[in-house]
């Protein structure tokens, strides 16, 4: 096995055990409260219920009979699914379930199509969420980055001034951008809807469907743009001109190489790794962003379904989509640990520890 | 790029932070915002805030959804603001069969170039056998002359809301369209009954009159009473749609809003650098459990977990901050502090100590620990909005403590009541301000810090 495939097979496994403790811990805290114990039992207690309300071969029995015939059957279900073994047991189970994404029935939500299983909600939800939030921070990183790189030439100038001097208006996250441009562009000019994925009744073609679409994502994109639009530009300016006083610069600067060669062999490339580095983090960011951005755009994303779920009280989904973020993330690291691999020499000889 | 090493004094920093104009900027905001919450912290505890804030019936005097009273220098439309129509003396008092009758004439001057937005009268009553009755009359600037009902009034604490007597209204339109002779081909309002010139369809100008017979049983009957012709516009910073003045809840939430963000990045700062010094000081198994807890962290995906924990456990704005510090102590900085330590722990005077037989903590507190925080102030500085963000984010989703006013909370009071689509701007704006000025200063000071303390970056 090339030494590249053992590392990163190897970070996999570490990767993996670290969703899985992420996830028990997320299921212990769900549960310290008895929460998913005392709704699983509730909801049994319910079905039994239902059983024996319907049972014909029940219908002579007393109400008091009834009660007992229904606690007696409940705690058989009970045990059954193994509801009375001590929690550490059944944590394990629950942690299995999770990871193998067999998340159950919802409590109160339902998905689009109408299915209470909290798996076909979370896929339903995810690719607008993917859609929404890898457009943002690959725009965000390409004007950062360009805009960066332009600006460490200018070093000094007006507009360099004017970067510096506009980059706190990044203190301000893009949610709450979003609110003032809903303001703008909704409320007072009236040129773009103020929230949701497409016009309603939805555009029957294709074309016109990607085109109601682009139009809904344009107000949440631009909020995360003017969010980080000066901060981002302002530090990889800065990045850039660190690299740019580095000594083998100057050399490749003394030795007469074109300006644009030495940004793109002596600048570019040994900052590549912490570009990227950055650029994961940018998308790992904007998924635990994604429940208030898609709250405040109405964009029904997975953010917006844990925003509603939160107002259902709906465990079964708020979990779910826990550990769907949890995975997210991890699937997020590991690609940056592959890029990594790919463009760190160090890591590529299999020598370094990544990240 | 060591940082470290740099020799920096708390009062060297100072004096050059006073060098950026953009720093003294941010410092300045921040001294107001510090006084302002001073002030509302000495006058009204945060418990007892968060109780008026929930009290509808403190309210009830003001104007709903006003906008601030100075968006008036800016228009030239001018906003009523709050006209109140006060009891004082009887001038008449007669007998009326067995009855008694208190007559009241109170006027008021009304000059702006809109309709107020509702007229309610307050009675505050005690009485032996019969209710009393009141008669309210309105005469207008032109002479004209409405009678707005006779009404019975309860014991205690009552009012009139004539602005949704739709029986009155319709009588009054009807009367109206026979004195024009034409009909109205829309469904007037009480304020522009009571206000509107309706030969010219514009706001009469002048004094009002009004009327009030108060008839009574006995001579011991009491009726207070007072008229308010609720304005559009109120105070420095509006209403909200529950009455209440955002300028009490903008100046409440301040102490909220930045002692959850300096509280939050303050501790979860330190916290991080003790663990990093730690980790990097110890090294070996110490050092791995610890890194391995930070990967840990990075895939706890971090406001869900807030949200999960916030929604299942209910609590206040203070354990929300402990569970936000608990949940950020392993975050990623741990590392790039961890480099530090690592740095500093090879430093001669770090083996000298180790060579008189210093303690470790001794070492790690008095010797490390100090060089590190100088570095991390810049970060500390620019972490805070994000934490003052991050409580409006959770206000916004819902899911803040409602014993308090923040203004996360009013914004989303706002956004829910739909004051984006209503056009009521200033609700969501000024709570908005203030926490976009108190993010700015915050950036504005570290980012200056950040130049002094990480002198690479001074060059450029």
């Amino acid at each position: 096995m090339p030494p590249v495939v053992k590392v990163l097979v190897k970070r996999a496994l570490i990767l993996f055990v670290i969703v899985l403790i992420a996830t028990y811990i997320t299921i212990l805290v769900a549960n310290v409260g008895g929460y998913i114990d005392d709704l699983k039992k509730k909801e049994i207690e319910f079905q039994v219920a239902q059983a024996v309300q319907n049972n014909p071969q029940y219908k002579d029995l007393s109400p008091a009979e009834k009660t007992a015939l229904i606690k007696k059957l409940a705690q058989v279900e009970i045990k059954r699914q193994g509801l009375d073994q001590p929690f550490i047991i059944r944590s394990f189970r629950y942690l299995w379930d999770a990871i193998t994404l067999d998340l159950g029935r919802a409590e109160k939500m339902t998905s689009d199509s109408g299915s209470r299983s909290v798996r076909i909600i979370i896929l339903e939800r995810l690719p607008q969420t993917i859609l929404l939030f890898t457009t943002a921070t690959v725009i965000n990183f390409f004007i950062g980055l360009f805009g960066g790189l332009s600006l460490s030439r200018k070093f000094g100038s007006f507009l360099d001034k004017l970067v510096i001097y506009l980059s706190p208006t990044s203190a301000i996250p893009g949610w709450f951008y979003g609110i003032f441009l809903i303001m703008i562009f909704y409320t007072w000019l009236h040129v773009l809807p103020p929230g949701g994925l497409v016009d309603y009744p939805p555009p029957p073609d294709p074309v016109g469907y990607v085109l109601s679409v682009l139009k809904h994502m344009i107000l949440p994109l631009l909020s995360w743009v003017v969010s980080s639009f000066f901060i981002g530009i302002y530090s990889n300016r800065t990045f850039f001109l660190l690299y740019s006083t580095e000594d083998y610069v100057e050399v490749a600067k003394a030795k007469g190489l074109p300006p644009r060669q030495i940004e793109r062999r002596y600048i570019l490339r040994p900052a590549l790794p912490p570009i990227i580095t950055q650029f994961a983090f940018a998308v790992v960011f904007s998924w635990s962003g994604a429940i208030i951005t898609e709250t405040v755009f109405n964009w029904p994303g997975l953010g917006l379904a844990y925003y509603q779920a939160i107002n259902l009280v709906d465990v079964p989904v708020i979990v779910g989509i826990t550990v769907v973020f949890g995975y997210l993330i991890a699937a997020t690291v590991f690609i940056l640990e592959i890029l990594y691999g790919l463009v760190d020499p160090r890591i590529k000889a299999g020598m370094g520890e990544a990240l | 790029m060591s940082v470290v090493s740099e020799e920096l004094s708390l009062k060297g920093v100072v004096r050059e932070l006073l060098s950026y104009k953009s720093a003294i900027l941010g410092l300045i905001i921040l001294a107001g915002l510090i006084i302002l919450s001073i002030y509302a912290v000495l006058f009204t505890p945060f418990a007892k805030s968060g109780a008026l804030w929930n009290d509808q019936q403190v309210w009830l005097k003001y104007p709903r959804t006003a906008a601030p009273a100075w968006t008036n220098i800016f228009s030239s439309k001018k906003l009523p603001e709050n006209v109140y129509v006060n009891m004082g003396k009887p001038v008449n008092v007669s007998k009326e069969g067995t009855r008694i009758k208190r007559t009241y004439v109170s006027k008021f001057s009304y000059n702006y170039d809109d309709t107020p937005s509702e007229i309610i009268f307050f009675f505050n009553t005690s009485y032996e056998k019969l209710r009393p009755k009141v008669s309210i009359y309105w005469m207008k600037p032109d002479g004209e002359n409405l009678s707005l009902g006779t009404y019975r009034i309860r014991k205690g604490g009552t009012s009139i809301y004539l602005s949704n007597n739709l029986r009155l209204i319709s009588d009054l339109q009807e009367k109206i369209e026979e004195e024009l002779g034409k009909k109205i081909n829309k469904s007037l309002t009480l304020e522009d009954i009571l206000f509107r010139d309706f030969k010219t369809g514009g706001i009469l100008k002048g004094t009002y009159t009004v009327r009030l017979d108060v008839l009574v049983k006995n001579e011991t009957d009491r009726v207070e009473w007072q008229g308010i012709v609720y304005g559009k516009v109120y105070g420095l910073a509006g209403t909200d749609d529950k009455r209440r003045p955002l300028h009490l809840g903008l100046l409440w939430g301040a102490p909220i809003a930045l002692a959850f963000g300096l509280v939050a990045s303050l501790s979860i700062t330190f916290i991080q650098l003790i663990i990093s010094a730690i980790s990097g000081y110890y090294g070996g198994r110490v050092d791995s459990v610890i890194q391995r807890l930070t990967e840990i962290y990075m895939i706890l995906p971090f406001l869900p977990m807030l949200v999960l924990v916030q929604l299942l456990y209910g609590m206040n704005l203070w354990r929300l901050l402990l569970l936000l510090i608990v949940l950020s102590i392993f975050g990623t900085s741990v590392k790039t502090y961890r480099v530090w330590v690592m740095q500093l722990k090879s430093y001669p005077y770090v083996e000298a100590a180790k060579a008189y037989g210093a303690s470790n903590m001794r070492i790690i507190f008095l010797y490390i620990l100090p060089r590190l925080i100088p570095p991390t102030i810049p970060s500390l500085v620019l972490a805070v909005p994000g934490y003052v963000f991050l409580e409006a984010a959770l206000a916004f989703l819902g899911l803040s403590d409602v014993n308090i006013v923040t203004w996360g909370r009013i914004v989303e009071e706002a956004f829910s009541e739909g004051a984006l689509y209503k056009g009521y701007y200033h609700w969501v704006l000024m709570p908005s301000l203030m926490l976009v000025i108190t993010a700015i200063s915050f950036a504005l000071i570290g980012i200056a810090l950040d130049r002094i303390v990480n002198p690479k970056l001074k060059e450029m």
